[in-house]
């Protein structure tokens, strides 16, 4: 297609400015950890690294990463085991109901978080003698396997059902065929959904509200708690700018992944 | 023939225990305790509190419902908030497609990868430090907008609807930009060259061909930005100053008047419902 300069030009303006409206906050953000006016008016009164001294040795701080930390991996895994079950099953049978259940596992990510919130809150409370630390991965655990069904379903579509077929043909069993075959072609979907799953637990703060049990404060409700505080508006600002230099760390480890695939 | 063995072979040939097998846990979870747990919630809202202890009484009544369709309000707020989400997406499909097809089609193939992920990364940022870096950008008169544009002979405009609009917005780009640059990456070259040497000019040719195509994947994309708006209720506590959407209305009354909490949370339910019954036969869904 022959595109004109001016739409050319008008294509990059929006591509720039799209990249400008993502990364201008996140660069304030980075910049205010070091501004020595604790409002944070701009521009910047001065340079210091005090907050970033006080938010290392604050245990609130720590133990929140802690928790939300432990959080994530045990809702991780369980989204894992859930989710390849379930991806497994969708994409490699036809059977009644199949399209209800693929619906279903869309059903966490579409309905609002506060639904799925305020309803898990009622049945733990009601049933499940309270809210714990194991409630906040239960609620968790329900929008995971929803992430890794997704990336592993599609991969599944995919790669389509020759391999598997062949090696049960030269007699393999099932087992040996998950463990051969399909495995390891969906490893990287396993991994990127993992990642995704770890990387949205972490984060989440919705559903947690109304999981948590009292005293479980992760890292978002950590923030949230402190957000309006005044003296603590430095602090929360580093953790905020740190937050934003780890996530690299994920998406580095996703390119790798891309790349491994080609 | 041992245990295991005997166990293999009835697998081997019952395919419905197979598909059993490996649904029964994903449909415990999923079907029974997360369907089951909002089945409860909403015969909640069928049921009324006792006004002195805030304690739900498993009594009928339609109270609920009648408050929420008599009183204005309830309508104002689902209305703002329908509109809220409705705006978001379209923002957020108004700057990610020219950034998908700009990415997809006029960037060097080599600087794609590069394009994409710098449009991904914040999505690993967290969701509170980005609605926080908004309240830095959008506060009244220190804020980082103000500095900006004063000089202009502008001012920021706080906090209320337009910060939720733009912070909702900044949330959920990268939602619509990674299906829509999914899509028209896709599009084979050769139906775009057809197109033109029909005649179509460019425009056309991405009003007729290209829109068309890629329709899927901005109904995917969509599904979040909506899905995602719809529902948020911390955005507009940290960025809204007095606006309400209908999260807000649940939070208030979960801990008071659980029933009439249940009865609002419906709402965007039955608007997500709605929406997905009509997006799922474009095969939107199978593209998320």
């Amino acid at each position: 297609m022959n595109i004109s300069r001016t739409t050319r030009f008008v294509l990059w303006s929006f591509m720039i400015f799209g990249l400008s409206f993502i990364y201008m906050p996140l660069l304030l953000v980075v910049i205010n950890s070091f501004n020595t006016n604790k409002s944070f008016n701009w521009p910047p009164t001065g340079f210091t690294t005090i907050w970033w001294e006080k938010a290392a040795v604050n245990t609130g701080v720590r133990d929140a990463i802690m928790l939300s930390t432990l959080t994530a991996v045990f809702a991780t895994i369980i989204a894992l085991i859930l989710g390849t079950l379930a991806a497994a099953a969708i994409a490699r049978y036809d059977f009644f109901g199949r399209d209800v259940i693929s619906l279903l596992f869309v059903l966490p990510i579409a309905l609002p978080g506060i639904v799925t919130g305020i309803a898990l809150n009622n049945v733990f409370t009601n049933f499940f003698g309270g809210l714990t630390f194991f409630t906040i991965i239960i609620g968790h655990a329900t929008f995971c396997i929803v992430v890794v069904f997704n990336n592993v379903a599609a991969r599944y579509r995919r790669m389509g059902a020759s391999f598997e077929e062949a090696s049960m043909d030269l007699g393999a069993n099932r087992l040996t065929t998950f463990r051969l075959v399909s495995f390891p072609m969906i490893r990287n979907a396993l991994v990127a959904g993992a990642l995704l799953s770890f990387g949205l637990s972490f984060d989440e703060i919705i559903v947690t509200t109304f999981t948590a049990g009292a005293g479980q404060t992760t890292l978002p409700i950590w923030i949230f708690q402190n957000l309006f505080r005044p003296n603590q508006a430095p602090i929360v600002n580093v953790v905020a700018a740190a937050l934003i230099v780890i996530s690299i760390v994920p998406i580095y480890l996703s390119q790798r992944l891309t790349q491994e695939k080609k | 023939m041992s245990a295991l063995t005997s166990t293999r072979r009835y697998f081997h040939s019952h395919v419905k225990a197979r598909i059993a097998a490996l649904l029964v846990l994903p449909i415990f979870w999923l079907g029974v305790l997360y369907l089951g747990s909002l089945a409860a919630l909403f015969i909640t809202s069928i049921w009324k509190i006792d006004t002195f202890t805030s304690k739900v009484v498993r009594e009928f009544t339609l109270s609920n419902f009648i408050d929420i369709l008599t009183d204005k309000a309830y309508f104002n707020v689902t209305i703002r908030t329908v509109g809220v989400a409705l705006s978001v997406t379209i923002i957020c499909a108004l700057l990610a497609i020219p950034m998908a097809f700009f990415i997809a089609r006029i960037a060097k193939p080599k600087s794609r990868p590069v394009l994409i992920a710098l449009v991904i990364t914040p999505l690993w940022a967290s969701y509170l430090v980005k609605i926080y870096a908004w309240r830095t950008m959008m506060a009244p008169e220190s804020g980082f907008l103000n500095w900006l544009i004063s000089p202009l002979g502008l001012s920021s405009p706080g906090f209320g609807l337009v910060a939720v609009v733009i912070g909702l917005t900044y949330l959920w780009l990268p939602y619509m930009v990674l299906p829509i640059y999914a899509g028209m990456e896709k599009l084979p070259e050769s139906i775009i060259d057809a197109s033109s040497d029909l005649g179509a000019k460019p425009a056309r040719t991405f009003m007729r061909v290209i829109l068309p195509i890629t329709g899927p994947a901005i109904i995917a994309g969509s599904l979040f930005t909506f899905s995602l708006s719809l529902g948020d209720y911390i955005t507009v506590q940290i960025l809204g100053g007095t606006f309400q959407m209908l999260g807000n209305v649940v939070y208030q009354n979960f801990a008071l008047n659980l029933p009439f909490a249940a009865a609002v949370a419906l709402i965007p339910v039955i608007v997500m419902m709605i929406y997905l019954a009509s997006v799922r036969k474009t095969g939107a869904l199978d593209n998320l």
